[in-house]
């Protein structure tokens, strides 16, 4: 069973004139094996920062962040990435961009292409395998995204606003389709994310951000059943209850 | 148009009679206008001066020679100028410490070059060399070093979150062939200069035989129908390096590029 304990994480960087900028004060939270997690906050507020000290790319002031019993202390095949903005390699088909993982890991070509094949079908893009990122739209680049950080089996996988520049339609075909991703796969996910909409579409779990300094102010635990109708009222009570605490922080600041 | 024109839309027949109205005039000028042959050739002359020369045989020998030079500059080049640029662009404290020499040794002139080439190499080929590296070297090494330099930082964050995480392979896997097309653009300009430098490089005396040490022979022979024979020669030459890497290196090495933007 794994599980990743984040614990008292703090963030800040020194600023022009010589003051420091709080970018994450004492920030602390658990999720469990097999959870959908989304942290949602305005920008600004230190998600991504969180995101990629979680990932090890970057290292924490202080605190810690445990995964699976061991503390993170860089980047680690464990922990799978999709970035924001488009992060293919472009010089690299989709079949090579989705094995590029097992390659560094000198895995031969024949079994590397098998795994990256099964992920292909994963994402539903197999008829798109020799083409180059430069070929595929912006939604099939995200899937894409997707299968390259699954590929290498990691315990945990972190999302950064993936859908963010996708227009609506495509943003809630792509959400649709990392929800059945994730019933086979079953990964521990965080994502990312400022839209209401779409953390309570995807989450177990929503926890809310409050920016500068970013703290965590409130996990609201989302126990609607899946598939989730955006439409029914049940949708619309969590939405309203989400932006309300939101909108509660927000008028306290 | 139509199926006559190439990819990019362009009518190969105009071209075509543009050179052709060009070998007319002058033809023109130098037979009728100027009728001294000294002064200028004409295209007639000109090609009765190439058919003899291909008759001697020596202009194969001149080819030869001249690409042997140009081959030893061209190698020293990329040999020297892509790890310097490519540990230019990796780190920034190489960089600090490399670049003001380099910003100070790019301004001479490669034909400055000559005076030392002779006295540390002797009148060899490897001295012509010498001449078309300093001239190739420099594009080389500021291409690389830029492209280097402009590799997205989500691209190493992602090579590294998927386990390509030394220096050595980030280079290997991430950075160069994110930079490759600037490295290209480096040597197709590196390919330009460097033979630009060749006529130079061979004109005082490093080989019996050299396009550009022919062209300075027949100079002096005063024989300006050859001379022009050598000038197409080296023009045509340039051309077919040029094309090389328009057709063959950016279709099979970076035909990841088609329909982007950049």
């Amino acid at each position: 069973m794994a599980n990743l304990e984040i614990r008292d994480l703090n963030q800040s960087f020194p600023r022009d004139d010589g003051s420091t900028l709080t970018v994450l004060d004492h920030v602390s939270f658990d999720v469990k094996d097999k959870e959908f997690v989304c942290i949602l906050g305005a920008s600004g507020c230190g998600k991504t920062t969180l995101l990629r000290l979680i990932a090890g790319l970057d290292t924490a002031r202080s605190g810690s962040i445990i995964l699976d019993g061991e503390e993170i202390t860089g980047t680690s095949p464990k922990v799978g990435f999709v970035f924001q903005e488009y992060s293919l390699f472009p010089w690299r088909t989709v079949i090579d961009n989705i094995a590029f993982g097992l390659e560094m890991r000198g895995v031969s070509k024949e079994d590397r292409y098998m795994v990256a094949e099964w992920y292909l079908d994963l994402i539903n893009l197999t008829q798109f395998k020799d083409s180059y990122p430069s070929e595929l739209s912006g939604g099939m680049r995200q899937r894409v995204a997707v299968a390259r950080a699954l590929t290498l089996d990691p315990v945990l996988l972190l999302m950064d606003e993936p859908f963010g520049a996708l227009d609506a339609q495509t943003r809630n075909m792509l959400q649709k389709e990392l929800l059945q991703i994730w019933e086979k796969t079953k990964k521990m996910i965080v994502f990312i994310t400022h839209s209401v909409d779409e953390a309570v579409y995807l989450s177990d779990r929503i926890i809310v951000m409050t920016p500068r300094p970013g703290r965590i102010c409130r996990n609201f635990t989302v126990d609607l059943p899946r598939p989730r109708d955006r439409t029914s009222v049940e949708f619309a009570q969590v939405r309203r209850d989400v932006l309300d605490l939101i909108n509660q922080n927000s008028s306290v600041q | 148009m139509g199926r006559l024109a190439g990819k990019d839309g362009k009518d190969w027949r105009l071209g075509a009679v543009a050179v052709l109205l060009a070998l007319v005039i002058w033809q023109f000028i130098a037979a009728v206008i100027i009728r001294y042959p000294f002064i200028l050739p004409a295209p007639t002359d000109v090609f009765a001066a190439f058919v003899s020369l291909v008759q001697g045989g020596d202009i194969f020998l001149d080819f030869e020679a001249s690409l042997i030079h140009f081959a030893i500059g061209m190698v020293l080049a990329l040999l020297v100028g892509i790890p310097i640029g490519i540990i230019m662009g990796w780190n920034r404290r190489i960089e600090s410490f490399m670049d003001p020499l380099i910003e100070l040794l790019r301004p001479i002139p490669p034909l400055a070059w000559i005076p030392f080439a002779i006295i540390w190499f002797g009148l060899t080929s490897f001295s012509a060399g010498f001449i078309i590296f300093a001239g190739a070297v420099f594009p080389i090494i500021i291409n690389t070093y830029s492209g280097f330099r402009g590799v997205p930082r989500v691209f190493v964050e992602a090579g590294k979150m998927l386990g390509c995480t030394k220096d050595r392979d980030l280079i290997r896997y991430i950075a160069f062939p994110a930079a490759l097309p600037s490295v290209a653009s480096g040597i197709r300009i590196a390919t330009g200069v460097g033979w630009m430098c060749l006529v130079a490089a061979e004109l005082f005396g490093v080989s019996n035989y050299g396009l550009g040490q022919k062209l300075w022979f027949y100079y002096s022979l005063h024989q300006m129908d050859s001379v022009v024979v050598y000038m197409i020669l080296l023009g045509l030459i340039g051309l077919v390096f040029d094309m090389v890497f328009r057709y063959y290196v950016d279709r099979h090495f970076l035909k990841w590029r088609t329909g982007e933007v950049a």
